[in-house]
């Protein structure tokens, strides 16, 4: 039926939301009525969309998002966007624009991020499912850190129409909710070939979960419990994937070698992207208008200095560089030979096993301004950015916690086998899990 | 000093819509951004998809250059800041073209000559700033996306080419051969960009950006080789630089240093594949092209070279040559469009198109039925691209020969009637003392009277008829 509403009134407590709609309309269809909160960087007709960035304040897109097209078609009702770091440049949602989200299982700490907003509102109660996007790890990380699932897809295997860019060749729309089957679901629903979108694959996602892991080859990096990763959160990890091998799978321990420069290929190639991605952004088309007193390339430049947060003229600064005639080939053609040295490192992996299984983040959440030096940060992206560089699905899943904090188990699978990734998080999330 | 020219011509592909997106390309006479999306917008979460079309229009410019086509090419980013440029980067390509290593083939200098390709790519033009309050200092500008996401393609020679004259040669051969594939309009607004570079042999290059138009072309040309020469001449050194055309001034100036510093950080495009299209060259039929249509104006029309040049040179009046000549003598045909017609209008600054075909056959008809002296054809010629150009129609050529009793005087079969015998009757009564000339030898008193006898007639008598006729009045025989 047309023309029904919900309301809509959460208690945010933790700032999860950006802005929330009160009265969202909803109609028919597999998630008819369900509330589904969307990260700001998803394009929303008619609802601001700012991606948690001052520059975009304002900016209200003509135009829906391929992904939230799917959703109102298929009933759901789009209750708010939800916080982020500017642009999902970060890893714990201290770099919005508007003030950090803060953790529903500990207030004093981060959610995790870039997808902290959508994380928070799932581990709140306040949705029962949300829409994150994935660039390094911005779905799994406050997955992880929020104790709920998050799953990135295969490249291609959802749509990015109307995901405001900011790395394109790595990033992906992906579903979280509080359990494997509702993440299965939205999955269902978002996944799909759409012309818009020319990286988009003919691969619609239709899929019961299965808790049969018999069988199932279950590889483990040596390098996914190396230095960096807290014993504790690497103890409750391997205590999963025994309980996965309780229920017949077989564990076996592998090498992923081009680890060692997976995250520094990330970095150069995410940054890159993204300082031609935000050129974008120079005062004639969003925001509030320049000072058209000042030639124009000096109104630009004011207005992207005011415009953007520390992190992203860190990462626009970078990444120009990293572009410029004379370190191309130094930088980022180098990245692209290391990307491709991951993808072989994977394709190698997964002739000998089905998935790969690890810690998603090597500790529980930070407290809020514990990774204030950049590189710090960027190091907590290890173990996530790998399925990104290789297009591959990754999903994490709660598996216990380390002081009361949640730990999440991350399970990386083939190209294209987004529900082998899938079955093997619900076998644990159903065998006993947390 | 040997003249040393390389070409990069920016054309635009002539698709109805653009090239990332559904856009419509037929922004004339459309207000300013109406023509838009979010995709050629650039609005934040857009995404290009590649218009096949275009890319098959690319072939077919790639195959009738005689290019390679790789397996793969890519597009990729060049990144500037711009306020025309919607996304901050313009979407072309760069290290792996579509197309490379062509030629074409042109009337040179020194005869037939082979200029060969280095590329063929493909790219999006960015939209278009209005600069309000004069062009120096303006108070404001506006800019207009109508155009932003035009496809155009860029096609770069090597050095090939020695004279800015066949700069110019190079660029109509080209334009003709566009055309004649159908992916090419040079009549719409802004179709047309060449950056050109230029050196004497032995000292540096320089480059001359952003001519819009064929004659500038050579324009700017001939001044920068002047420039150079003189400046060698007097001992300095040419300094490899950037300048700019100011075609109302006819001159080149030097653009400031700074631009020429730019760093356009190209990267492979994410959003697209890379084009796989190799294959699709074999299906690609190509239509006649100049050359080939050359030769049979002459094999089939008994055309001469010159005008079969001419004639095929454009497309438009090639086949508005055709129609002419299905219906009169081709031969006769050819100098009445190559020469008359095509000088009649460059005058006027008409495009062919102007003139409806069948009406131009009738005139022609006309000539070679004898109705008409050759030069009241071209004085009724006149009249109709007058009216043309006037009021965008014209009268029937037969009509407006009858209206100004144009219609040839023959030598009437029966003597009686005979205007022309009795026009020189009278002129013979009126001058006896050319006449007395004449009889004492003195034969240029003769086209004295011929001239005569032309005024009476208003021109409608051959000049050969007048001649025989007063040689026999005047010998006696009457």
């Amino acid at each position: 039926m047309a023309g029904r509403t919900l309301s809509f009134h959460p208690d945010d407590r933790f700032h999860a939301f950006l802005r929330t709609v009160p009265d969202p309309a909803f109609g028919e269809g597999r998630l008819s009525g369900m509330p589904v909160a969307v990260k700001d960087n998803i394009s929303t007709a008619g609802i601001e969309t700012t991606c948690a960035s001052r520059i975009l304040t304002g900016y209200v897109p003509p135009f829906d998002a391929t992904v939230v097209s799917l959703l109102k078609k298929e009933g759901a009702a789009i209750v708010g966007k939800t916080n982020m770091d500017e642009f999902g440049m970060g890893s714990t949602t201290e770099n919005s624009a508007f003030g950090p989200t803060k953790n529903p299982r500990d207030e004093t700490r981060v959610p995790g991020g870039s997808s902290g907003g959508s994380a928070a509102a799932v581990a709140a109660g306040l949705v029962p499912l949300a829409l994150g996007t994935d660039t390094g790890g911005s779905i799994r990380c406050p997955a992880a850190f929020c104790g709920i699932v998050g799953l990135k897809p295969t490249y291609g295997r959802v749509s990015r129409y109307g995901l405001v860019a900011y790395a394109n060749s790595l990033e992906q729309i992906g579903p979280m909710a509080a359990d494997v089957p509702h993440v299965n679901l939205l999955m269902s629903v978002i996944a799909g070939y759409d012309p818009k979108d020319s990286m988009s694959l003919d691969a619609p996602y239709f899929h019961t979960p299965s808790m049969d892991v018999r069988g199932t080859r279950i590889g483990v990096p040596e390098e996914f419990f190396g230095e960096g990763v807290d014993p504790r959160v690497a103890s409750v990890v391997w205590d999963a994937i025994s309980l996965l091998e309780r229920k017949g799978a077989e564990i076996v321990t592998c090498r992923m070698p081009s680890m060692a420069y997976a995250l520094a290929a990330y970095y150069v190639t995410c940054m890159s992207e993204a300082s031609s991605n935000l050129a974008r952004y120079d005062g004639i088309r969003y925001g509030p208008p320049v000072d058209v007193k000042k030639p124009w390339h000096e109104a630009f430049q004011e207005r992207r200095r005011e415009g953007f947060g520390i992190e992203v003229r860190r990462r626009i600064m970078l990444g120009t560089f990293a572009l410029s005639s004379g370190y191309y080939g130094k930088y980022y053609a180098k990245a692209q030979a290391a990307r491709q040295n991951v993808r072989k490192d994977f394709q190698r992996l997964f002739t000998e096993v089905d998935v790969l299984a690890g810690p998603t983040m090597p500790t529980v959440a930070f407290r809020f301004g514990e990774k204030s030096d950049p590189l710090s940060m960027y190091l907590s992206d290890i173990l996530t950015v790998p399925a990104n560089l290789a297009g591959i699905p990754a999903i994490s899943v709660p598996c216990g916690k380390v002081e009361g904090l949640p730990v999440g188990l991350q399970i990386m699978g083939r190209w294209m086998e987004d529900e082998r990734v899938i079955d093997v998080a619900y076998a644990y999330e159903q065998g006993g899990g947390p | 000093m040997n003249v040393i020219v390389g070409l990069e011509i920016h054309c635009q592909l002539d698709t109805k819509t653009k090239l990332f997106c559904g856009c419509s390309t037929d922004y004339r006479d459309d207000e300013p951004n109406t023509h838009v999306c979010p995709v050629c917008l650039g609005l934040p979460g857009s995404l290009p998809v590649i218009n096949r079309k275009a890319v098959e229009y690319a072939l077919r410019v790639a195959k009738a250059l005689h290019c390679t086509v790789p397996e793969e090419s890519v597009f990729a980013r060049k990144n500037y800041f711009y306020p025309d440029l919607d996304k901050g980067f313009q979407i072309t390509q760069y290290d792996r073209p579509l197309a490379v290593s062509g030629y074409l083939d042109i009337e040179g200098d020194e005869g037939e000559k082979r200029v060969r390709i280095t590329r063929v790519h493909m790219e999006e033009d960015p939209g278009r700033l209005v600069h309000k309050g004069g062009m120096d200092r303006p108070r404001y500008s506006l800019v207009d996306y109508n155009r932003a996401g035009i496809p155009l393609i860029e096609i770069v020679t090597e050095p090939d080419l020695r004279s800015p004259k066949e700069a110019r040669r190079f660029l109509n051969k080209l334009r003709a051969t566009l055309e004649y594939l159908g992916v090419f309009d040079s009549e719409k607004e802004g179709s047309l960009r060449v950056d050109a570079n230029v050196s004497l042999e032995g000292s540096e290059r320089v480059e001359i950006k952003n001519i819009t138009s064929y004659k500038g072309v050579e324009k700017a040309l001939t001044f920068e080789v002047t420039r150079q020469k003189n400046a060698l001449r007097r001992g300095q050194k040419i300094v490899r630089e950037t300048r700019h055309f100011v075609e109302a001034r006819g001159v080149t100036t030097s653009a400031r240093s700074k631009e020429m510093e730019q760093d356009y950080r190209y990267f492979p495009e994410p959003d697209l594949p890379p084009v796989r299209v190799a294959g699709w060259v074999d299906g690609i039929v190509l239509p006649e092209l100049p050359d080939a249509r050359r030769q049979r104006f002459m094999a089939q029309y008994g055309c001469s070279l010159i005008h079969a040049r001419t004639l095929t040179g454009d497309l438009r009046l090639a086949d508005f040559y055709e129609k002419v000549a299905a219906g009169t003598d081709p031969v006769l045909a050819a100098t009445w469009v190559a020469d008359t017609l095509l000088g009649e209008l460059n005058y006027r600054d008409m495009p062919v198109a102007a003139v409806p075909s069948d009406t131009f056959a009738e005139l022609v008809a006309l000539v070679q039925e004898k109705s008409v002296t050759d030069r009241n054809a071209v004085e009724v010629l006149r009249i109709l691209l007058d009216q043309i150009k006037e009021k965008g129609s014209c009268e029937g050529p037969r009509a407006c020969v009858e209206r100004l009793g144009l219609r040839i005087i023959g030598t009437g079969a029966r003597e009686g009637d005979d205007p022309l015998a009795s026009a020189a009757r009278e002129a013979i009564a009126e001058n006896p003392r050319a006449v007395e000339d004449y009889r004492a030898g003195r034969k240029e008193a003769l086209n004295f009277l011929v001239g005569q006898v032309m005024k009476k007639t208003r021109g409608c008598a051959k000049p050969s008829d007048v001649n025989a006729v007063l040689i026999r009045l005047l010998s006696g025989e009457e």
